[in-house]
């Protein structure tokens, strides 16, 4: 570390840190950070505000993917559409809300690994179909839900869906991030095979979807444990019977 | 190409002026003049974006983020169906109704697939850079269809509620874009640096473990400052990965590549930053909390992050 570094851009995180933890509004705590850390660097107020800009035009197809399927999904809705997969999945009297995430963890796992990465998604999948089929199984066993278990239900469908998709993604040897991986290291001077990159990331996939897998089944057992008003022994004995 | 990612952003900017439109004569939103200017603005930045110069975007946001700093994004009143209505609905259609929800996934997968290399002459049919995100956009068209067609309603009426769920998610719908704008503000100001240099400088690399410790959660923390691996793997694999855990302890690359971007995915399951992941699927799904989707993975990161270390530690 012969040069000098600038340690003062970094006043822009503190910034961010600062406000998300005081629970300021986050569009104004990014464009403060942002206007923090540019004026840190030294950049005059017109730079920053034309890389503000031109940071905002670049990245316009983040909102895409949430924006385009909002009308089809609120028309269907309209038409009962979270209500049918309520009713759809209360017809399996094997379903649990956990059994149900845990497979569709291993299907958004494993397509993420062959390339279909746009088989998921927040507004498109979670929240028409994956998050009332959900809701729908716990019902469906212990009638309607205490709020604070309905939310953490809610919240565990959308982490499915991301654990699924961010450690499915990276095995697919033709994703991005196997690119950038690959190109960054060639630039280092070391030059490995994009398959071997990918070849390594399964044993991460593999505990990810173990260790999750686990969680949501640890979860269908405390709805058992807290929503199953029986005596303990029984409760065993339900544990011991599936 | 034949079908650019242009269109799309056309498309968007359509649909986000129709809703600055319908909020801004809505009477029954007490901040329809700002919500309205709020969409607008939005729509405007979809519509002409690249033609303006960058300061005026610049200034626009600004503007954005203190209407929604200032609680000036509001919501109208909205017209359901009633109960009955809706349930007669959902027991005519049925299954019906899942086919338009599951036409988009299907649509964009077979377009990212199989369309991607299709090629009239020396023109793809498909933006070669975004064939993904063309796919979707006529993915949701074609569902759209297909939806108006089986519930026997009119595009009208999903645009009322593609404005509803708009309005629903209110500036959450904005906030992925500027963070991914402050990335780009981060890397120019030279952040990811100053961070590296911290981590490097203060910590000593002599125990092979204690340097696997450092590349992993290092990878984790720098995703979880700057909300996405991408821009943690080059600043820690040009910091330590390469020059320690290859050049010192004889690391294969490719495991130290593979299980770095992991953890740096791990950092994104936590952080506020990555909130098109976290923060929009809590509005998408009406949570009380905005964190209780970064609340839910937690454990499942913390865990990852140890089965990280280990397996770089055993398998490098």
């Amino acid at each position: 570390m012969q040069t000098a570094i600038n340690l003062w851009p970094l006043l822009g995180v503190l910034v961010i840190v600062l406000g998300f933890v005081l629970r300021f509004n986050p569009m104004l705590v990014v464009a403060l950070a942002a206007l923090a850390t540019g004026l840190a660097a030294s950049m005059p107020l017109e730079t920053i505000l034309a890389t503000i800009g031109t940071g905002f035009i670049k990245t316009r197809t983040l909102p895409l993917i949430i924006l385009l399927p909002l009308a089809v999904i609120g028309l269907l809705e309209r038409h009962g559409l979270r209500l049918h997969a309520q009713n759809w999945i209360a017809r399996f009297t094997g379903a649990t809300a956990g059994r149900l995430l845990i497979a569709y963890l291993f299907v958004r796992e494993t397509t993420a690994a062959l390339g279909l990465t746009s088989l998921g998604g927040h507004p498109q999948m979670v929240r028409p179909l994956l998050a009332p089929m959900a809701e729908g199984a716990a019902e469906s066993r212990f009638g309607k839900l205490p709020e604070a278990l309905r939310i953490k239900l809610l919240a565990l469908c959308a982490a499915t869906d991301n654990v699924g998709l961010f450690f499915g993604e990276d095995i697919f040897v033709a994703f991005g991030a196997i690119a950038l991986m690959h190109t960054f290291l060639l630039g280092s001077g070391i030059d490995v095979d994009p398959m071997h990159i990918a070849f390594w990331g399964i044993p991460t996939a593999i505990c990810a979807f173990v260790i999750h897998a686990i969680r949501l089944h640890r979860f269908d057992q405390r709805l058992n444990r807290e929503l199953t008003a029986l005596p303990p022994a029984s409760a065993v004995d339900k544990e011991l019977a599936r | 190409m034949i079908i650019s990612i242009q269109y799309l952003y056309w498309l968007a900017g359509v649909i986000l002026a129709i809703t600055a439109f319908m909020t801004a004569t809505d009477r029954s939103n007490p901040k329809r003049w700002t919500t309205g200017l709020f969409w607008g603005l939005f729509a405007i930045a979809f519509l002409v974006g690249e033609k303006l110069p960058p300061v005026w975007v610049g200034v626009g946001v600004i503007v954005m983020a203190l209407i929604a700093g200032f609680g000036g994004v509001g919501f109208g009143q909205h017209q359901n169906l009633n109960d009955r209505a809706r349930r007669e609905s959902a027991g005519r259609l049925k299954n019906k109704l899942f086919i338009p929800a599951l036409a988009i996934p299907l649509v964009t997968v077979i377009g990212a697939v199989l369309l991607k290399n299709i090629k009239f002459g020396d023109v793809f049919l498909l933006d070669p850079a975004n064939s993904t995100f063309v796919s979707l956009g006529i993915g949701s068209l074609v569902a759209l269809g297909l939806a108006c067609w089986l519930t026997r309603d009119t595009p009208v009426q999903a645009m009322r509620e593609s404005r509803r769920l708009t309005e629903a998610l209110g500036w959450a719908l904005v906030l992925p874009q500027m963070l991914a704008m402050l990335g780009l503000v981060f890397n120019d100001a030279g952040v990811g640096k100053a961070v590296a240099h911290l981590a490097t400088a203060y910590i000593n690399l002599d125990f092979r473990l204690v340097a696997v410790m450092v590349y992993v959660l290092g990878m984790a923390l720098f995703t979880i400052v700057m909300g996405n691996g991408f821009a943690a793997f080059p600043v820690m694999t040009g910091g330590i990965g390469v020059p320690v855990l290859v050049g010192m302890y004889g690391a294969n690359p490719a495991v130290m590549a593979a299980i770095g971007m992991f953890s740096g995915y791990c950092g994104t399951l936590m952080t506020p930053m990555a909130a098109n992941y976290n923060l929009i699927p809590a509005a998408l799904l009406e949570l009380p909390d905005k964190y209780a989707v970064i609340k839910a993975q937690i454990p499942t990161a913390l865990a990852m992050l140890v089965a990280n270390i280990l397996l770089l530690y055993f398998l490098m």
